[in-house]
């Protein structure tokens, strides 16, 4: 991003990053289904080291209720990071970053839920972020498309979510904090594998027109990756190992 | 407030059944931003100002100085923030009162395209190491709203910094003085510009109206630096991008801020 300065070398000679993953690998990403008794869906995520519970409620009654539409159902969305999900102590009261998060989520979802299906209701979204280690908009993202077919919502598609990035010169799949921090760009991509639509897109940081169109590449391609593990969370939870709920 | 104005079906098939001639409802081209003016200095007592004027859309924005305690982990650098709000003199369904998701996204977008640009070599803004630094606040009021206000705030903000001068200090008995009558120019390296695209029908257009805003599917608003580098980049609106989409809007928009670029230059 800003490019702070750090004694941590973000690429060695081997091509190895700072976690000791090579250029395009992704961290290690698990989400687990329904894991909340009173939403009407819910989803766990471990992205890396990111740790985010996701609550979906609805459809439901719209409160306040001017805020409802005859047309179409709405979403509405909240991500918000836990005071102790950081290093640094932060607020609980929601920040202007997270209000930003929260609408390009919503923008990112809205695509894939189909609304128009309960007209004059609410589907809530809430994304509890209880540990950050960058990246935890696609990782919030991620696990609410989880959470929204685990409720039973109708949707054209998932969203998957994974950012590209640059930091030592060299093109990076999945940003963690240090590449965040001390890297060039943060290109965060939310994707619908199966319309091949990008629905969040967002980068801070400089990239040559050649370098935007690698990362949007090997972004897509991470977002892929995200998609088998979406799919195979879905599936253990309807078609599981046997486990009850 | 920005998004979500109601228009009626039959602008929005107007707008729709234009767009399959290859036209607009006002006439210009698809990769056509609306008439740029820009005049500097129009509020004296901001050490740095600009009324940007993009079709009917118009944003003042003033640059305040000021020496400030450098942030803990950032003490060899100067400080700027850049933040937007709609007055509520600039369209009848702007509101007062605390700033809604919209308005917080623009004030963020706008800021995010200076900082990252690197437009301001911050190193070059500290006063005393990790004592004081040199802050740099370009605030901008939107003052008419006819849709876009991304790239009227971020012309308006880059031709502001552009202009602006920085007082001079000196650290005496570790507090810093101005010296008054005194200014530096500020060190910038790079303009940035905004460029907004808006994704109507699968047609994609620069720098959309208050009516193609409103009915617009989704958009794109993608920030270029002097050297044609994309710096920044916000997607909204309902819809997605394809990939063959999204590379041609980076093009559309190192192309169209090129011109904007030159306009803001010869304004100063």
């Amino acid at each position: 991003m800003g490019g702070r300065d750090t004694d941590i070398v973000l690429l060695d000679e081997n091509g190895i990053r700072c976690d000791g993953r090579k250029v395009n690998e992704t961290r290690k990403v698990t989400i687990k289904a329904g894991v909340l008794k009173n939403a009407n869906g819910s989803a766990y995520i471990e992205f890396g080291d990111n740790k985010i519970l996701v609550g979906v409620y609805g459809p439901r009654d719209v409160h306040p209720k001017h805020m409802s539409d005859t047309d179409t159902g709405i979403l509405r969305c909240r991500y918000h990071m836990a005071p102790f999900s950081v290093g640094e102590r932060k607020n609980p009261a929601p920040s202007r970053r997270e209000v930003e998060i929260s609408k390009v989520i919503k923008e990112a979802l809205e695509p894939a839920v189909m609304l128009k299906e309960f007209p004059r209701t609410a589907v809530d979204v809430y994304m509890e972020v209880l540990q950050a280690d960058g990246g935890t908009r696609c990782a919030a993202l991620t696990g609410a498309s989880v959470a929204l077919a685990d409720a039973g919502i109708p949707m054209r598609d998932l969203v998957a979510g994974c950012a590209a990035g640059k930091a030592a010169d060299a093109v990076i799949l999945d940003v963690n904090n240090e590449e965040d921090q001390a890297g060039q760009a943060d290109l965060p991509i939310g994707y619908m594998p199966n319309l091949k639509k990008i629905t969040l897109l967002q980068l801070d940081g400089v990239l040559t027109p050649e370098e935007y169109k690698q990362c949007i590449e090997i972004g897509i391609d991470g977002c892929n990756q995200v998609y088998e593990i979406q799919k195979k969370a879905l599936q253990d939870k309807f078609f599981g190992s046997g486990e009850k709920q | 407030m920005s998004d979500g104005l109601i228009i009626d079906q039959l602008k929005k098939n107007q707008i729709l059944d234009l767009l399959k001639e290859g036209k607009r409802v006002d006439g210009r081209q698809f990769d056509e931003p609306r008439k740029l003016t820009i005049d500097i200095g129009v509020i004296p007592k901001a050490e740095g100002s600009a009324r940007a004027r993009l079709g009917d859309t118009e944003v003042v924005a003033g640059v305040k100085v000021q020496p400030e305690r450098p942030f803990p982990d950032t003490g060899d650098k100067g400080m700027l923030i850049c933040t937007a709000e709609i007055l509520p003199i600039a369209h009848p369904s702007a509101e007062t009162g605390p700033p809604q998701p919209p308005v917080v996204e623009l004030a963020r977008v706008t800021d995010r395209g200076i900082r990252e640009s690197g437009m301001l070599d911050m190193k070059q803004l500290v006063l005393e190491k990790d004592k004081s630094v040199i802050g740099v606040f370009c605030d901008n009021a939107v003052t008419d709203h006819d849709g876009n206000l991304f790239d009227a705030c971020s012309y308006a903000s880059t031709a502001a910094i552009n202009a602006c001068k920085i007082p001079k200090y000196e650290m005496q008995d570790e507090k810093p003085v101005k010296i008054e009558g005194e200014f530096t120019e500020p060190p910038i390296t790079t303009l940035p510009v905004s460029v907004t695209m808006a994704k109507i029908g699968g047609f994609i257009v620069v720098d959309p109206t208050i009516e193609e805003w409103g009915i617009m599917d989704a958009r794109i608003t993608i920030t270029s630096n002097s050297d044609g580098n994309v710096v920044a980049l916000q997607k909204g609106g309902s819809d997605g991008f394809t990939q063959e989409e999204l590379i041609k809007c980076a093009e559309l928009s190192v192309k169209v801020g090129s011109k904007i670029r030159e306009i803001i230059k010869q304004s100063k």
